[in-house]
């Protein structure tokens, strides 16, 4: 079996007495898809901000391209080069206008010249349908718009890895579409991918495998169509109930959180 | 119908008490003051005609040159303290704490008189660089970075996190981020109150009156008050205290619509 992309093992990660994650095994293979599912809270954030070491693990192992992340020797500003992040937030930079958002990274951090920079920029800002926004200021494209810059962002550092940590999260319901388009072909042209999302939707139809997790570690993972067509585990199936349909959840009671009678 | 007030009434006819305080007050300054006294004191034409151009070429002149190089030393200074407060060392933050309170806890006066006095005893024979330019960018920018010091931390920290973490995830480092990332979006947040600072020192500079200078460095207040002695008349000092006005008004004035401006960006 080739060696995983991303590989995660026995990762705890508390804050003070928090304890987060308990003991998280997860392997990504090259050029797969997994998207990560589970209710508010139960740690999927802090999970792929382990990944790239936003978070440092208090235990554990992560391997990104065999390359050990949490090895205290690695140069984590490179290892991060090869690890693309997309937020909720989008976090453009918004001094800037799009295009040196992409070309900023690439000159400071890769020491590209300016000319080759602009080249992946606007390479980029096609790939993603934006390439007449290349003059225009982050505030005054939509959030969707926003979305795919930062996506072009991540990519014009030639990432190896992508994280995408709810990016439609933030969105109005009609701009959803366009980035999930985006993040579509990214994943059909092989990019090794780790998605945290609500959006079962996507995670059905490009998941290679979706993980549920839940109060900080892995209650089920398997193929996407399992899963999500046909949960093994209570919680999974309870958790699924509410996001497909939120108007039928039940009222909270001193019951709230038991698994839904199957 | 009822005899009581209606409430839009009642305002009217307290607003009119207050119109008619305020004339009344004028009216009494007015009548009590003698006018042709201080006309004479402080608004002779000719002498005012006198002092130029010199006020405007030396004077005027030298208070903006000391303003600025306070100014660009202060902000220097501040934003190398800021990042010493922000810093995870903690010896740095204490330094950048202890600094902070030190000099916004003395008058600057006191500063310059030390700045005038105690450097040169304290290292005989070197001169600070700049002459009494360099002393006044001293002494002025050590009390300014204190003060500048804690605006641009507070604008460091009102550059939402997610910005560094997308540039750290970027690959950038935590100083590469710093600078190309978080302190430019920072600035933009402290243009106003920095520009607030500047108009305090433009009046701070007076404050060289109390350090040896020749006769071309003199600025605005010293200058008028020279004046003031040799003449016998105290023109020279409205007309100083006009060449103030002229620009710390308009200064203020940018300082408010940027402040508008920043609050609507919100
Ligand atoms: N930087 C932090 N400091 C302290 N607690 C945190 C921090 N980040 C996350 N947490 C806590 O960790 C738990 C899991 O958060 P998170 O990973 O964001 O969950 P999810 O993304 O699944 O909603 C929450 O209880 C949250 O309060
Ligand atoms: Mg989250």
């Amino acid at each position: 079996m080739p060696q995983p992309e991303i590989e995660i093992r026995g990762l705890h990660k508390s804050f003070g007495d928090n304890h987060v994650l308990r003991g998280i095994d997860l392997e990504v293979a090259r050029g797969d898809v997994v998207c990560v599912i589970g209710p508010s809270g139960s740690g999927k954030s802090t999970l792929l901000r382990c990944v790239n070491l936003l978070e440092e693990p208090s235990e554990g192992q992560v391997f990104v391209g065999g390359t050990e992340v949490t090895d205290i020797e690695v140069d984590i500003d490179a290892v991060r080069r090869r690890i693309g992040m997309v937020f909720q937030q989008f976090n453009l930079f918004p001094h800037v206008t799009v295009t040196e958002n992409l070309t900023l990274p690439q000159r400071r951090v890769l020491g590209r010249g300016k000319s080759e920079a602009a080249k992946v920029a606007r390479e980029n800002l096609e790939r993603v349908g934006l390439a007449d926004k290349a003059d225009a200021y982050p505030a005054q494209l939509s959030g969707g718009q926003q979305q795919r810059v930062a996506i072009a962002r991540a990519l014009s550092m030639g990432p190896e890895v992508m994280l995408f940590d709810e990016p439609t999260s933030a969105l109005d319901p009609e701009l959803v579409g366009d980035v999930l388009a985006v993040m579509r072909v990214l994943a059909s042209e092989g990019m090794t991918m780790m998605v945290v999302t609500h959006e079962m939707s996507f995670a059905r139809e490009v998941a290679d495998r979706v993980v549920f997790m839940d109060g900080g570690v892995i209650v089920e993972e398997g193929p996407a169509a399992q899963v999500v067509g046909d949960p093994r585990h209570p919680r999974t199936r309870h958790f699924l109930d509410r996001i497909l349909d939120p108007s039928a959840a039940e009222a909270p009671g001193p019951e709230a959180g038991g698994p839904a009678a199957g | 119908m009822t005899s009581r007030l209606s409430r839009r009434q009642r305002r009217r006819i307290s607003q009119g008490i207050q119109y008619a305080l305020f004339v009344a007050a004028l009216v009494l300054v007015g009548v009590l003051a003698d006018w042709d006294r201080l006309q004479n004191q402080f608004a002779q034409k000719d002498l005012a005609a006198e002092l130029f151009p010199d006020i405007i070429t030396t004077a005027l002149r030298n208070t903006v040159v000391y303003t600025l190089s306070g100014f660009v030393f202060g902000l220097v200074l501040g934003l190398l303290i800021a990042l010493m407060r922000l810093s995870s060392v903690a010896p740095y933050r204490w330094v950048a704490s202890v600094y902070i309170e030190f000099f916004r806890g003395l008058p600057a006066l006191l500063i310059f008189i030390f700045v005038g006095v105690a450097v040169p005893l304290a290292f005989p024979g070197t001169e600070i660089p700049g002459g009494t330019y360099g002393k006044v960018a001293l002494g002025l920018g050590l009390v300014a970075a204190a003060y500048m010091a804690e605006t641009i931390r507070a604008g460091i920290q009102a550059v939402p996190k997610g910005q560094m973490e997308a540039a750290r995830s970027l690959g950038f480092s935590h100083a590469r981020a710093m600078v190309s990332v978080i302190i430019p979006q920072a600035f933009r947040i402290v243009i106003p109150p920095l520009t607030n600072e500047l108009v305090l020192l433009f009046k701070d500079s007076s404050l060289v009156l109390f350090l040896g200078v020749t006769l071309e460095e003199r600025e605005l207040t010293k200058f008028g008050r020279d004046l003031a002695s040799q003449t016998a008349n105290s023109t020279p000092i409205l007309v100083a205290g006009l060449c103030y006005l002229i620009v710390t008004v308009p200064l203020s004035f940018v300082v408010r619509r940027l402040e508008a401006r920043a609050d609507k960006a919100k």
